[in-house]
This record gives structure tokens, C-alpha cells and sequence, in this order.
């Protein structure tokens, strides 16, 4: 099939960028969105001109390493899936596909189509994590009863692969599902609810201190992210929050 | 507590907080104007009540516009907040794609309320603090039926009143039914709840402008 791409090309992070139009003939439907990408950058540079920079790494939807703004939608118009994961039998030929980066001021574009998204990595730091000694003191995990709906709950959580498309999809450019799927991935669990207090209150703060927007439940995080990731847990996190900074 | 003022979440809290707060009021005042459709008498026994007992005027009318001030300055400042996260905005956004209009306009039909609210606030508290206060006049405790009539009469003022009724049930729609997750509930009464102010969203506005279209097209002949 033969694709009109309307590409955001940015030499750097403060550089101006704009939209580049490009024409790709003899694309499969076969193909991953990544794939397709390739292609493109194969001519451009054996025409000498600059590639396409976009972010990657496992290509089977579980690292969200990779991004993008398809059309209007992060990872694209399929759903549950990400863009490495996005076949180009989703488009027709003769579509017009526009792909720009993430948009949020918390996720500055580094080049091209890559933005910075160590922010979360940052939210991730403040508090997504237990402190146990993990040397030669390894507790077996069947130690402590959790009940299985718990169990499933966190463990839904713990899905959010932090590759930012609630933040992309929300017009807030809010990251409450993502804050709040680590927060319940560890709110869930006996081993998490010893550090409950803090981990919430500082995950937040970190969160805010990020420069993320606030969340009005239109729901629409819920709907692009990848893996899922429920509204229940921003509740859980709100819920969590307003009861750590009472007892706090 | 400190965090608490500062952070995003208590911001919600607060919008959820008196935004619910100003859903009991919608059920006192709706309750008190349908009255005047179907016994003018006992709206005018209501409405004198609200108007001089000193509870309603010195504490729970203060009390209502903090509420409303509160809403809305705060959805001000979360709105600006919001811009501020997406700098540069996208080329291409199909919000329609995942969620819908009414969720993420909310601004708009806010904006749209607050309007009518200064509208109705001229129509209504003004009129009646000047009645009271500015030229002193006397208890009259059946003036308000015809008072309330004689408002609607204009067209004008009635379609105003009707199209800010319909935004008005927009806001809730959405506001009212995820005013809950706000607050940190999700759980098996969720579903149940979001039935309940949707119902509530399409039934209190649709009463509200029966009300001002029935006193339109019911004028007193005098």
C-alpha cells in the first residue's frame, strides 16, 4: 500500500520542529507501525538524508520503550496493543497517518519523535518500591497468605508498562494511572502496605513536582494504555493518599 | 497536611467535595421551585422561610457561595494547571477517540453556569436584597409566586434559562457520576452510583426548565 506520512521532525531539544510530509510506496499489511518506520529510513538514508528518530527496544509490547502519536492516538487506533505491536493492516491504502511525539511539558522531546520520559522514572524512585533485604535473607514468597483477588489486582498493576500513553492520551497530559497503578501494585500487598504511608505521599509529590496535569476522569488513559491498567486505581491511589495524609 | 493543600489530589477533593455540596443544594432548590408549579402557596410559605429565617440567610447562604466560589475558582486554577502540562499541543488529538465530549469540556459548560449564575443572581438576589435592604420595604409573604412568574415572561430570559439548564446537565453527567473516584471510591456500588447521578443529571435540569417554560406559557393575566 502506498501512505502519505505527515512526520514531526525535530533536530533537538531546542530546535523548533515542524511537520515533514513524506510518501512511502510498498508497504505491507503484514508489517509492524515500527517496521513501516524502518522502511522509511532505509530511503532517507540512501538518499543521504537524515532518519527518522524514534524510540525502540523489544518490539513484542512489553518493554514501552516505544511511543508515538498515530493519528490522533498514542500507539495508534488499535486498542490493548502498542505501537510495536500495531500491524499496518490497521490503515488502507492512500491513508494519510500523522506521528508526533508524546506531547506533555514533563516529557521534553529529545529529538524527532523521542521524548524524555525519565520523569516516571523519577515518580518510580520516590516510592515504587519495598525496602527488604533481598542477600542471602530471601523470604519464599508463599510465606505470607494473600487472598487471589488481591493477588490479580496487583498483579494487573504491576502490568503498567510506564511507556507514558496515559500521559499522551489525556488531555490534561496527566500521569495519575501510571502513579497509581505502582502505588497499588505495592498498596495491595502485606509487603508493600509497611511503607504505604510514605510511598503514596511521596510518589505524589514527585508526580506534581514533574509538572503532570490533574486528572478530571474522562476515562481516556483507561482506553489507550496497552496493558489495560483499570481506573479503579487512581481511586485506590486517591483513597490511599487521603487516608496517608490524615494518619500523616 | 501541608502536602494535602498543596497537591494535585486535594485539589479534586476540593472539586469533588463542593461540587456534591452543590448537588444537595440543586435538590432544595428544585424541590422548593416545582412548588411553584403545583401549589403556589406552599411557595410562598418556602421562599419567605429562605428569605428571613436568620439560619438560612446569615449561615447557610454564605455558606452556599463560598461553595460556588470555591467550585469554580478552583476548576479555574486546575484548568490552567492543565494547559500548562501540554505546552505544545498536538498537530492531530482525537480526544472523540477516548472519551467523551462531555468529559472533556467540562470548562465549557462550566463557564456557561457561571453566566447564568451571575444572570441569576441579578434576576433573583439582587431583587430581593434590594427589596429587603436597599428600600426597606415590608414582609410581604405572597409576593414571591408572582414575582417568579412575571420573571419568566420575557422569551429571552426563559430560552437563557432553559439553554443553561441543558449545560447544566452536562456538567453533571460527568462531574456529578466521577465526583466519587475523586474521592477514592471504586468499588461494587460504583456502577450503581454512576446510574444514579445520570439520572439525576437528565431529571433535575429537565425540571428546572419544565418550571421556567411552564411559567412562560402560564402567565398571571392580571
Amino acid at each position: 500500500m502506498k501512505l502519505y506520512l505527515k512526520i514531526w521532525r525535530q533536530k533537538d531539544a531546542s530546535s523548533p520542529g515542524k511537520i515533514v510530509d513524506y510518501t512511502l510506496d510498498g508497504v505491507e499489511g503484514d508489517m509492524s507501525f515500527l517496521e513501516m518506520l524502518d522502511i522509511l529510513n532505509e530511503e532517507l538514508v540512501s538518499k543521504g538524508e537524515e532518519p527518522v528518530e524514534f524510540d525502540h527496544d523489544c518490539r513484542e509490547g512489553i518493554c514501552g520503550t516505544c511511543s508515538l502519536q498515530i493519528n490522533g492516538e498514542p500507539h495508534g487506533p488499535d486498542r490493548l496493543v502498542t505501537t510495536c505491536q500495531l500491524h499496518m493492516r490497521k490503515f488502507n491504502d492512500g491513508d494519510t497517518i500523522v506521528i508526533e511525539p508524546f506531547r506533555a511539558t514533563a516529557f521534553p522531546v529529545i529529538k524527532d519523535l523521542i521524548v524524555d520520559r525519565s520523569a516516571f522514572e523519577r515518580i518510580q524512585q520516590a516510592g515504587g518500591y519495598i525496602s527488604v533485604n533481598t542477600s542471602g535473607n530471601t523470604v519464599d514468597a508463599n510465606s505470607i497468605p494473600i487472598n487471589k483477588h488481591d493477588a490479580d489486582e496487583a498483579m494487573d498493576a504491576a502490568t503498567c508498562i510506564g511507556c507514558g500513553a496515559c500521559v499522551a492520551a489525556c488531555k490534561n497530559a496527566s500521569a495519575m494511572l501510571f502513579t497509581s497503578a505502582k502505588v497499588s501494585q505495592f498498596a495491595l500487598l502485606p509487603q508493600g502496605r509497611v511503607e504505604a504511608v510514605e510511598r503514596v505521599q511521596n510518589m505524589v509529590r514527585q508526580m506534581d513536582l514533574e509538572g503532570f496535569g490533574n486528572c478530571t476522569n474522562t476515562g481516556a488513559c483507561e482506553v489507550e494504555c496497552p496493558k489495560g491498567i483499570s481506573l479503579t486505581n487512581i481511586a485506590r491511589m486517591n483513597r490511599e493518599y487521603l487516608s496517608a495524609t490524615l494518619k500523616g | 497536611m501541608s502536602g494535602l493543600i498543596k497537591s494535585s489530589l486535594a485539589r479534586k477533593y476540593v472539586m469533588a467535595l463542593s461540587g456534591l455540596f452543590l448537588v444537595i443544594f440543586l435538590i432544595l432548590h428544585v424541590t422548593i421551585n416545582l412548588a411553584s408549579v403545583f401549589s403556589p402557596d406552599f411557595f410562598n410559605e418556602a421562599s419567605h422561610f429562605m428569605g428571613y429565617n436568620p439560619l438560612v440567610q446569615f449561615l447557610m447562604q454564605p455558606i452556599l457561595i463560598v461553595g460556588v466560589i470555591v467550585h469554580f475558582v478552583m476548576g479555574f486554577v486546575l484548568e490552567i494547571q492543565n494547559k500548562k502540562a501540554r505546552s505544545i499541543s498536538y498537530v492531530k488529538y482525537k480526544g472523540s477517540a477516548n472519551a467523551p465530549w462531555v468529559s472533556r469540556n467540562m470548562i465549557y459548560s462550566g463557564l456557561v453556569i457561571l453566566a447564568f449564575l451571575a444572570l441569576h443572581f441579578y434576576d433573583f438576589w439582587v431583587h430581593e436584597i434590594t427589596y429587603k435592604y436597599v428600600e426597606a420595604n415590608p414582609e410581604n409573604t405572597t409576593r414571591y409566586y408572582f414575582e417568579t412568574v412575571e420573571k419568566f415572561a420575557p422569551f429571552w430570559r426563559t430560552v437563557l434559562y432553559v439553554v443553561s439548564f441543558g449545560l447544566l446537565g452536562l456538567h453533571l453527567w460527568h462531574g456529578f457520576a466521577s465526583s466519587l473516584q475523586s474521592m477514592g471510591a471504586n468499588n461494587k456500588y460504583t456502577i450503581g452510583f454512576k446510574k444514579f447521578a445520570k439520572i439525576f443529571a437528565v431529571v433535575v435540569p429537565l425540571a428546572f426548565a419544565f418550571i421556567a417554560l411552564y411559567h412562560h406559557f402560564n402567565p398571571i393575566i392580571h
